[in-house]
């Protein structure tokens, strides 16, 4: 059995990484936030936060999920003062979850200087404790992982996607949870996708999470698709989505997510990324970093992007692996791509090759390797205004 | 509508993903004017295509879905022949509108003859 090595946490999840998490409350403390992180832009100190001033109960949930996620060790929190983030809430959730935890409010302490110092500070005495810890025996069953496509073209549905859909399967027959997501690109698709639901309920609640999504975006007058979509030669939002689709593999689906919702055990869940009730603050996903923070804070350990146009970006808090569909693209970029995907196309290797390869990829990501986003020091992060309802009792059927 | 060919037999430089397609995808970019093997019978591409773009596998009446992967990712909005390019110019979601960006730059090399 393959054995990757993990932090333990207090719940019982490992995590693969052991980061220290500096999150802003209010984009006012941002710049503080990022000049406490500086010194330690390689070594695991990553910067999270949400920029609004007025309350949200998704932008809370997802920040209580990030700063708890089994890769963050130690959280310091970076206040102005005066916002209407619920520090409080989120302090009390950290502390409980037995990790180190810090608040610094900018105007308590006296302003920019005074607060970066006493950051950096704390950050050199979490870093040094969470360098000396253990790590434990973690199994490819404990790993969550979460799947993304951005910058497609006419490459991704035919290469890239499918062999994630491998890897997706591989993983899954091994009891790890999958997550594919942006419900957006499944339209079209949505009465085949229902049809590989465990309960005919779920199938249902997948049907409708895509009609929702449809709706959506027709208010919006746009669908989940840009300009270099066309260019790389999807002509519509439909087979922009049968693309997209082949990311979710060929196993049976057990539940649907919101964000923030940890799958209960292995398996493949779609996850619904798309706000509840009236269109309310725009774009259900304004970029793709949007949507890898809403796959972390579902739990994943690791994500799994696939591009054909020839995304760079990676994440704060978990490693994202860059799979590039496009052979072209590849040649140009392969400094930042970590799978030649594109090499089915040309005939140099077939799907299930490709797709043990980005399995054998991630298992090593738990055993010390590193993906290329993270080497070239890419830690996105995006979080902005939505609203969901609660899970339904049917989105997640016993298994 | 014209009768579904053996899949084998079309060019090797294009892929049929299903055998309901009435498009190929475009495995390396192929310039226009080039001469393609349909499978039934010979087309020449009316423009460059580039890699992974779609190509009309047989005559599409305005109308007809375009059917890849098997399924249809939307309709022609005009008569489409055999080796034309398949692309927003001549296709829509029956969805949402396709949102794209033109290139005033390389559509003026390509009417010039410009393009390298």
């Amino acid at each position: 059995m393959t054995e990757l090595a993990g932090y333990l946490r207090s719940d019982g999840r490992k995590g693969i990484r052991n980061i220290v998490a500096v999150a802003y409350l209010v984009e006012c403390a941002h710049h503080v936030a990022r000049e406490i992180a500086q010194p330690w832009r390689e070594n695991d100190v990553h910067v999270i936060g949400f920029p609004g001033c007025y309350p949200n109960a998704y932008a809370e949930k997802m920040m209580e999920r990030l700063c708890t996620h089994p890769n963050v060790g130690a959280v310091l929190m970076v206040s102005l003062g005066c916002e209407s983030f619920n520090k409080y809430a989120l302090e009390r959730i950290v502390a409980a979850s037995g990790r180190p935890v810090k608040t610094i409010v900018i105007q308590g302490t006296g302003g920019t200087r005074a607060s970066i110092k006493e950051g950096r500070a704390w950050v050199e005495t979490q870093r040094a404790g969470l360098d000396r810890q253990e790590t434990v025996p973690m199994a490819v069953s404990e790993l969550i992982v979460g799947t993304v496509c951005g910058g497609s073209d006419g490459t991704s549905g035919i290469t890239g996607n499918p062999a994630a859909g491998r890897a997706f399967d591989q993983l899954i027959s091994e009891g790890a949870a999958c997550i594919f997501e942006e419900t957006g690109e499944l339209i079209g698709c949505e009465h085949i996708m229902a049809a590989r639901a465990i309960t005919p309920e779920l199938g249902r609640i997948l049907e409708q999470s895509v009609a929702k999504a449809a709706r959506y975006y027709a208010t919006l007058g746009y669908g989940s698709f840009a300009a270099g979509n066309a260019e790389g030669g999807l002509s519509t939002i439909e087979e922009k989505s049968m693309g997209a689709y082949a990311k979710s593999g060929a196993s049976a689906i057990s539940g649907l997510l919101k964000p923030g919702d940890i799958p209960p055990r292995g398996g493949l869940y779609l996850l619904d990324v798309v706000p509840d009730g009236e269109v309310r603050f725009g774009f259900p996903n304004i970029n793709d970093n949007a949507e890898i923070a809403e796959l972390i804070a579902c739990g994943a350990h690791c994500v799994l992007f696939v591009t054909g146009r020839g995304s760079v970006v990676g994440s704060a808090i978990s490693p994202v692996v860059k799979i590039c569909a496009n052979p072209e693209t590849y040649r140009r970029m392969a400094e930042d791509m970590d799978v030649d995907a594109g090499r089915i196309l040309e005939g140099r290797a077939g799907l299930d090759q490709v797709g043990t390869e980005i399995r054998d990829l991630v298992v090593s990501l738990g055993q010390g390797a590193r993906t290329k986003s993270e080497e070239l020091g890419h830690q996105e992060f995006i979080l902005t205004y939505k609203s969901f309802e609660p899970l339904g009792p049917s989105c997640l059927p016993a298994g | 509508m014209s009768a579904p060919v053996p899949a084998s037999t079309h060019d090797p430089r294009l892929i049929l993903l299903d055998p309901r397609d009435n498009v190929f995808v475009a495995r390396m970019r192929l310039p226009a004017g080039e001469a393609i093997e349909t499978g039934a019978g010979k087309a020449a591409l009316d423009r460059d295509i580039p890699l992974a773009h779609k190509i009309a596998r047989r005559a599409i009446a305005p109308g007809e879905k375009i059917l890849k992967y098997g399924a249809p990712i939307g309709v022609a909005t005009v008569a489409i022949a055999a080796g034309c390019h398949v692309h927003v110019q001549n296709m829509k979601s029956d969805y949402t509108p396709t949102y794209h960006l033109e290139d005033e730059r390389k559509e003026d090399e390509r009417k010039t003859g410009m393009n390298a």
